[in-house]
C-alpha cells in the first residue's frame, strides 16, 4: 500500500475524521518531544516505564513464507514456485523455519528474545486491506468503532499529549481516542535542492526572541528536519550490528519509499528512548506487503529491510535500562491465500504469525500453527485471536485493562512477556 | 496603518505583488477592500486562463470495463485530474478578482469532497463550477445537497427508504450547515430519510431520482414535522439561527485566526450579512479583531504556492508538464492536493502544516520554483520587497544576506518562516 492508499485507507477508515485533525491537534514538533524527557527526569522514574513499539506492516504479509511450514508437504503442493525448500529455511523447530531474508531474527529467536503468535487473526475475515486495517487498529471485529485501541487506552488514563506517538506519515486510526489522540511527528528523510546546506537550514530554524508563536514554530520545523535527520544518519553510522545485515543497506526502493524507511522511524524511536522520553507507545510502519504477482523477490526485499530494521533496533536497546523495557509488536492487516495465483503471487487471505521482540519478551512459540489442509474456503482458520495478543501488551506492557479497551472482548491473555 | 493593507490583501487573496500593494496603498483601506469583495467589471486576468475541456470521464465510455482498460481508465482519469488541478492553480495565479477566487478555494475546503474516492475528474469539475455559480450561501447549499460528487462521497446513493444511510445527513448537519451538537441523533435519522433516492449515473449530468427508493414521509427535524425532502431540509437548515452563526465562525478560521475563537460581537455582526459571504467577509476585514490577528496564520499549500508563483511571475500553464507534475505531487506529500483532502473534515490547519515532513517539501518545492527564474541581483530587502514581507527576523535577515547566490536568497525567503505565516 503506497502512502497515497494509505491516506485512503485514512479516509475509508473513518476514524480520523470530523475536525480533531482539522485544527492541527496530533501534530508535535521533534524538538517539543524531547523536551517531554524532562517530566521523567522530574518524576525520577528510574529506568523508564515499560514502552511499546507497535511496527504496522501494510498490505498483508504472506505469513506462510515468513514463518514457513517447511516440513509440510501440503505447503510445497499448494505453492510450488513460491515454496522455500527445506534447506533454504532457517529452522526453528522440526516443522517451521524462517524466511531466509530473517537472519537477524534467527539470532534474536536464539537469544530468547523473539516471541512467534501463530496463526492470529479474527472471526469472519475481511479480505479488504481497508476494513481488516480497520479491524485490527481499532481492535473491533464485528461492528465499525470510531476509536482505536490505543486511543481508548489513552482516554482511559486521560494521557497527556506525548504519550503514544506515530513516526509514520499520518497519524494511524490506531492512536485515535475519543477524547485523546496520539501525535504524529513525521519526517521524510533530508533531500535538500542543490546549493541548500544542512547549516543554511538550521539557521533558519532559530528561533528568535519576540516572534510570534507560530512563525516561532515555523522555523522550529526547520531545526527539527536537522535534527531527525542526525538521529537517523548517527543510526545509520552504527548500525551495523554484530552478526546481522548492514544497518544501511537493503531499504528498498519503493514501498513506503526509502525516505520514510522503517529504519528512519526506528532510529527516531530509539533517540527518544533513550532520551527516557515519557512516551509509551510508538507506532512505525513498512508498507507494499500486497504481493499479488512476482511476490518472492519482493516480499524478499521487503523482509530483509524489516529484519534489518528490527534486529539492529533490538540489538541497540538491549544496550539501555530504559530500552530493555521495550516490548515490539509487527502485524499485518491478514496473510495471503495458501494457494500461488497464476502470477507468482498469492491474493488475500487471513491469519498469520506476529512477532512480539525485546529483552522483556519469553522468546518461542505461542499458539498453534494453521492447518494447511483444513481450511476455509482456502484461507487458514485462525488459532488465536489477535486481540489476545493486543490484550496482553495492553495489561502487561501498558498496564492497561483489557477488559475495558477491546470492545467487551474478554482477552486470554499470553505468557509473552517474561520480566514484568 | 498601511501595513494592515498587506495583511487585507495577504488575507483575502493569495499573495500580493508589490505593485498590487502599491495600488492599494493609495487608494486606501476601505477602497481596497470594497474592490476585493466586490471586484467592478469581468476578471480580465482569468481570461487568460480558459475553462478547459478534460473530456468525457473515460469510464462512461466503457461501462463494463475489463481489467486491462480499467487500468487504462484509471491513469486516463488521474491525467484529467493532474489537467483540472492545473487550470485551478493557473487560475488562482492570474485572476484580478482574487478575493473571489480564495472564496472558490474556502468552498473546496468546507464541503471537503475527495476524488480519491470519487474518481471523476468530471464530477469534481462539476462540483467547482457550482461554488463558482452559486449566488450565496443558501443556493450553494442548495446545489450542493444534490451535487453528484458530495453526494457519492457520502454514500448518498447508498441511502434508500429501504436501507438508510445518514452519511450525507450527518454532516449536513454536523460539518456544512450547522456544526456539531446543535441536533440530536433522531434529526439526522429522519434528515437521512429526507435525503433518500438519489443516485449518481457518470453519464448524467444531473443526480438521477429514483422515485422507489424516496421516503416521501412526514419527518420530525429539529422540532418541525412536514414530508421534507432535500431541498425542504436544506431550507430548514438555513432557518436555523445557528446556520449563520456556524458560517461566520468557519470564515474566521480560515481567514482570521484557527486558534482563537471568533469574539461573539465580530460573529453576529458577520452573521447578520447572511447567506451573501463576500459582505460576510466585508465585515470580518473591517473588524478589529481581523487586525489583531496577525501574526497568526500560517499559509495553506496552496496559498502558499500559488502566492509563490505571483511573486516570481509564474504560472503552472506556462510550465513544461513534467514540471508541474512534480510540484503537482510534492502537493500531495505536503498535505493539500486540490481535489483531495484528507477527510470531509477539509484540510488542516495552523500548527498542522508546520511539520519538518513539511519543511523538506517546501525547500523542494520552492527549489524548483526558483529554478524556473533568473532573479537580478538581490538583497534581502530586495527580497523582501518582491516577496511582500514587511520585515525580517535577524535570523532570517542574516541568512540572506550570507546566502551565496541570488536563487538561494530567493528560495530562502519562500520557505522563511515570515513568508509562511501572515
Amino acid at each position: 500500500m503506497d502512502a497515497l492508499t494509505r491516506r485512503r485507507f485514512l479516509i475509508a477508515s473513518g476514524v480520523v475524521g470530523g475536525g480533531a485533525l482539522a485544527a492541527g491537534a496530533g501534530v508535535l514538533g521533534f524538538h517539543e518531544l524531547l523536551r517531554t524527557a524532562e517530566k521523567t527526569r522530574a518524576g525520577d522514574v528510574e529506568g523508564g516505564l515499560p514502552t511499546l513499539v507497535l511496527v504496522t506492516l501494510y498490505g498483508g504479509n504472506d505469513g506462510l513464507n515468513t514463518v514457513v511450514p517447511y516440513a509440510d508437504a501440503a505447503y510445497h503442493s499448494a505453492r510450488p514456485e513460491l515454496a522455500y525448500a527445506p534447506a533454504q529455511v532457517l529452522p526453528l523447530d522440526q516443522t517451521l523455519g524462517l524466511n531466509p531474508m530473517l537472519r537477524g531474527m534467527r539470532r534474536l529467536w536464539d537469544a530468547k528474545q523473539l516471541g512467534i503468535v501463530l496463526g492470529v487473526g479474527y472471526p469472519k475475515p475481511d479480505r479488504s486491506h481497508f476494513k481488516s486495517m480497520d479491524i485490527w487498529q481499532t481492535a473491533s471485529p464485528g461492528t465499525p468503532a470510531p476509536t482505536g485501541w490505543v486511543g481508548r487506552w489513552l482516554d482511559g488514563i486521560s494521557a497527556a499529549t506525548e504519550t503514544a506517538v506515530s513516526f509514520e506519515p499520518a497519524l494511524p486510526p490506531m492512536l485515535v481516542g475519543k477524547s485523546r489522540i496520539g501525535v504524529c511527528v513525521s519526517y521524510r528523510g533530508l533531500t535538500l535542492p542543490s546549493g541548500v546546506s544542512p547549516d543554511v537550514v538550521s539557521a533558519l530554524g532559530q528561533v528568535e526572541p519576540g516572534e510570534s508563536e507560530m512563525q516561532a514554530r515555523a522555523a522550529a520545523s526547520y531545526a527539527d528536519l536537522i535534527t531527525m535527520n542526525r538521529a537517523v544518519m548517527k543510526s545509520a553510522g552504527s548500525g551495523s550490528d554484530e552478526q546481522g545485515h548492514s544497518g544501511g543497506e537493503g531499504v528498498p526502493a519503493t514501498g513506503t519509499g526509502g525516505d520514510n524507511a522503517l529504519s528512519a522511524q526506528l532510529a527516531l524511536v530509539a533517540r527518544c528512548v533513550e532520551s527516557q522520553v515519557p512516551t509509551r507507545v510508538y507506532s512505525v510502519s513498512l508498507g507494499g506487503f500486497d504481493t499479488h504477482a512476482g511476490e518472492r523477490v519482493w516480499q524478499e526485499t521487503l523482509l530483509r529491510h524489516l529484519d534489518d530494521a528490527l534486529s539492529a533496533f533490538v540489538d541497540r536497546m538491549g544496550r539501555s535500562a530504559a530500552g530493555r523495557r521495550v516490548t515490539v509488536v509487527v502485524y499485518s492487516e491478514f496473510g495471503r491465500r495458501v494457494r500461488a495465483n497464476a502470477s507468482d503471487g498469492t491474493d488475500h487471505g487471513t491469519a498469520g504469525p506476529v512477532f512480539v521482540l525485546g529483552h522483556g519478551v519469553a522468546g518461542g512459540f505461542y499458539g498453534e500453527q494453521p492447518s494447511l489442509t483444513d481450511l476455509d474456503d482456502g484461507d487458514l482458520k485462525a488459532t488465536t485471536d489477535f486481540r489476545d495478543v493486543f490484550g496482553t501488551v495492553l495489561a502487561h506492557v501498558l498496564a492497561g485493562d483489557p477488559d475495558r479497551h477491546l470492545g467487551g472482548y474478554r482477552a486470554h491473555l499470553l505468557p509473552l512477556l517474561s520480566s514484568r | 496603518m498601511t501595513d494592515d493593507i498587506v495583511l487585507l490583501l495577504r488575507r483575502a487573496g493569495f499573495g500580493p505583488t508589490a505593485a498590487e500593494v502599491g495600488a492599494a496603498r493609495r487608494l486606501g483601506y476601505a477602497s481596497t477592500l470594497s474592490g476585493l469583495v466586490a471586484p467592478a467589471g469581468p476578471d480580465v486576468g482569468a481570461t487568460s486562463a480558459p475553462v478547459p475541456n478534460l473530456g468525457p470521464d473515460p469510464f462512461v465510455l466503457l461501462p463494463r470495463a475489463t481489467e486491462a482498460q480499467q487500468v487504462v481508465g484509471s491513469r486516463r482519469r488521474t491525467e484529467q485530474t493532474v489537467a483540472l488541478a492545473r487550470w485551478w492553480l493557473d487560475r488562482m495565479t492570474v485572476a484580478d478578482h482574487q478575493a473571489v477566487e480564495k472564496l472558490i478555494f474556502f468552498w473546496h475546503g468546507h464541503w471537503a469532497t475527495s476524488v480519491a474516492k470519487v474518481r471523476s475528474p468530471q464530477l469534481m469539475f462539476g462540483q467547482l463550477r457550482e461554488f463558482r455559480e452559486a449566488r450565496d450561501f443558501a443556493d450553494l447549499a442548495h446545489r450542493m445537497v444534490l451535487d453528484r460528487a458530495l453526494v457519492y462521497w457520502l454514500d448518498g446513493q447508498h441511502n434508500k427508504k429501504a436501507a438508510p444511510n445518514e452519511n450525507l445527513a450527518r454532516e449536513l448537519f454536523e460539518l456544512f450547515m450547522l456544526g456539531v451538537g446543535q441536533y440530536t441523533e433522531r434529526d439526522i435519522k429522519e434528515a437521512g430519510r429526507a435525503l433518500a433516492g438519489w443516485r449518481v449515473i457518470l453519464d448524467r449530468e444531473k443526480l438521477v431520482s429514483e422515485p422507489k427508493d424516496r421516503d416521501t414521509g412526514r419527518k420530525t427535524i429539529l422540532g418541525a414535522t412536514a414530508n421534507f425532502d432535500a431541498n425542504g431540509l436544506v431550507d430548514l437548515l438555513l432557518q436555523h439561527p445557528t446556520c449563520r452563526r456556524f458560517i461566520a465562525s468557519r470564515l474566521w478560521f480560515r481567514y482570521a485566526s484557527s486558534t482563537q475563537p471568533i469574539p461573539e460581537r465580530t460573529r453576529e455582526a458577520m452573521a447578520a450579512e447572511f447567506p451573501a459571504p463576500m459582505a460576510m467577509l466585508r465585515v470580518l476585514f473591517g473588524d478589529e479583531a481581523f487586525q489583531a490577528t496577525r501574526g497568526t496564520m500560517v499559509q495553506q499549500p496552496v496559498e502558499w504556492l500559488v502566492g509563490a508563483m505571483r511573486h516570481l511571475g509564474l504560472r503552472p500553464a506556462a510550465m513544461p508538464e513534467q514540471v508541474f507534475s512534480r510540484i503537482y505531487w510534492a502537493m500531495e506529500a505536503l498535505g493539500q492536493r486540490p481535489f483531495a483532502p484528507p477527510s470531509v473534515g477539509g484540510w488542516p490547519a495552523g500548527a498542522a502544516w508546520l511539520t519538518s515532513a513539511a519543511a523538506q517539501v517546501r525547500l523542494t518545492i520552492a527549489g524548483i520554483l526558483v529554478d524556473l527564474v533568473r532573479p537580478g541581483p538581490l538583497t534581502p530587502e530586495a527580497v523582501a520587497h518582491l516577496l511582500c514581507v514587511d520585515r525580517w527576523t535577524d535570523r532570517t535577515y542574516a541568512v540572506l544576506r550570507d546566502a551565496r547566490n541570488d536563487r538561494l536568497k530567493l528560495m530562502l525567503g519562500l520557505v522563511s518562516p515570515e513568508y509562511l505565516v501572515t
